[in-house]
């Protein structure tokens, strides 16, 4: 029987890639701001990290266990929404947000709707809007040391001059990791290079936005308010970490340009004209929210077939 | 099926209108912000279901097929409106609370489940006693649900202080998330407890006499037989 043929279904070619390497790229992306986080705000808010990351896992972990499940706390995404989280809390936050936070993401948010893959809210955001409603108070003081000014976005509210120099260097108030704009950029650089993440989403996202405050943010073509609306609060964070999700955008070339529309659109609404000054987190957990829909109108024609016959 | 007890035991446990069928969802999502909201509203529809129940069983042989819906809500308004004016006069912070909740338990899906699913073809006696078995269920569904969000939310139970002044309240479950959040995990909840029940050979479940007495199963088979 030499012609004998080893027969096995498809796919036939596989990719290294796997969640776990993705979830490593995104973890080692997010380094630089964690790390600037750790230099601006101090030892304080590494423990915060640390106390995020341990309760993400732990729970993730013992959720698995109880549910006899199979423990996947080793592909790295209970880190991620740890880290996350912990970038998007004040420095000023106590440890016990930090667990309550954790614990929210990943049993609430994640686990309870089927794990990693089935999730339809980002977690780290679910958390952290969570936290943002029980603890306004807490969660908007964003005092640290001797500074204790209100967020560059806030003072931008309040109608007085910031100085955007230093909200791109990220010696600002603000969440742990969102203040400093070119540490973000240097990971969303590496997860670009790495093919991890692309333009779609984030591009749309930042251009509609940068659109929409121009026409809709009162000050007209004023550079300064521009640059500071895109380099204050979550924006920058939001639009390379989090509206990038695998999980909770489109998976349509079309569905996440429309996203990235939406989004934009959201935080500007938001930001100019909600009660808040700051609006990202809030716009990606209700984009997330549209997703399924999103995807439903823009299923590509498949290959071979008309647009009539469509791509069902 | 029809004794008094067994109508009990069914709106309480084996088909309680919040955790098992669902229904009236918008009073208890709205109004369970605290323990004696959820025991007020309870009570309350209890007692409209009751004597509705009651009073659509004595009327169930003269009102004609075709208008019956019209005719129900008829009788459940009255009642509702009588209820109304009692606590008016004699709970008035209670009528507060609730405030427009109260005549809107005249479309409460509950009430005029059980005039469609039970109450219309059952006599007078196991008809007021379903009334008060679900509306039973659902004092217990509303004020488990308000316990559960008074405590977390506000650190306190029937307005005593139960969790020590440290404690800082998590106020997202004194507001409407919260209480998909209690609902949920409840359910989930008495679920486990029922699974564990039927496990070990006791009978839960809710399937019963099919159009009679299943309010939940009414629609779907016998409104679609009648078509």
């Amino acid at each position: 029987m030499s012609d004998l043929r080893n027969v096995s279904s498809s796919p036939h070619i596989r990719d290294k890639v796997t969640s776990t390497n993705i979830m490593q790229d995104v973890a080692i992306a997010l380094l630089p701001a964690s790390a600037y986080g750790v230099y601006h705000f101090g030892i304080k808010a590494l423990l915060l990290i640390l106390v995020t990351i341990a309760t993400c896992v732990a729970t993730e972990y013992i959720y698995e266990k109880l549910m006899h499940k199979p423990i996947t706390v080793r592909d790295f995404s209970a880190v991620v929404t740890g880290l996350l989280l912990a970038l998007n809390l004040p420095v000023s936050a106590t440890w016990w947000m930090a667990v309550l936070g954790g614990v929210f993401a990943i049993l609430i948010v994640k686990q309870l709707f089927g794990g990693l893959g089935q999730n339809f809210m980002n977690p780290a955001l679910g958390a952290r809007c969570f936290l943002l409603i029980s603890f306004a108070g807490r969660m908007t003081n964003f005092a640290y040391d001797t500074f204790t000014g209100a967020t560059p976005l806030a003072a931008l509210r309040a109608g007085e001059s910031v100085d955007v120099f230093q909200m791109i260097v990220g010696s600002t108030a603000g969440t742990i990791g969102e203040t400093s704009v070119i540490a973000i950029l240097i990971g969303a650089a590496y997860l670009l290079l790495k093919g991890v993440i692309d333009l779609k989403i984030p591009g749309t996202y930042i251009v509609t936005f940068a659109v929409f405050i121009l026409l809709f943010g009162g000050h007209g073509f004023d550079g300064n308010y521009l640059v500071a609306q895109l380099a204050g609060g979550g924006l920058m964070l939001g639009a390379w970490f989090m509206s990038t999700d695998y999980v909770t955008s489109p998976i349509t070339p079309a569905g996440q340009i429309a996203y990235g529309v939406i989004l934009g659109i959201l935080t500007g609404i938001f930001r100019c004209f909600g009660a808040s000054a700051e609006g990202v987190s809030y716009a990606i957990i209700f984009s997330n929210l549209l997703v399924p829909l999103i995807e439903k109108v823009t299923i590509p024609v498949a290959f071979g077939k008309t647009k009539a016959e469509g791509g069902k | 099926m029809n004794s008094a007890g067994e109508r009990l035991y069914n709106g309480i446990v084996k088909e309680n209108p919040t955790f098992v069928m669902m229904l009236g969802m918008c009073p208890t999502l709205a109004v369970t912000t605290s323990a004696v909201n959820g025991l007020g509203m309870g009570l309350t529809t209890m007692v409209i279901l009751a004597l509705s129940n009651m009073m659509i069983s004595m009327l169930r042989k003269i009102i004609p097929d075709d208008v019956r819906v019209p005719a129900f809500i008829v009788v459940v308004a009255s009642f509702v409106t009588i209820v109304q004016f009692l606590l008016q006069a004699y709970i008035p912070s209670l009528n507060a609370s609730l405030g427009l909740y109260i005549p809107l338990i005249v479309v409460n899906c509950i009430i005029l489940g059980r005039a469609e699913a039970y109450a219309s073809k059952n006599p007078v006696m196991p008809s007021l006693f379903d009334g008060i078995g679900m509306g039973l269920g659902f004092t217990v569904g509303l004020t488990s649900i308000g316990i559960v969000r008074e405590l977390i939310g506000s650190g306190k139970i029937f307005g005593a202080h139960i969790l020590p002044a440290s404690y800082e309240p998590i106020s997202i479950f004194v507001m409407a998330p919260g209480a998909f959040f209690v609902l949920a995990l409840l359910t989930g909840l008495q679920n486990k407890v029922k699974i564990n029940l039927a496990n070990k050979g006791k009978d839960v479940s809710k399937i019963q006499s099919g159009c009679n007495a299943d309010c939940a199963s009414c629609a779907a088979k016998c409104g679609n037989a009648k078509e």
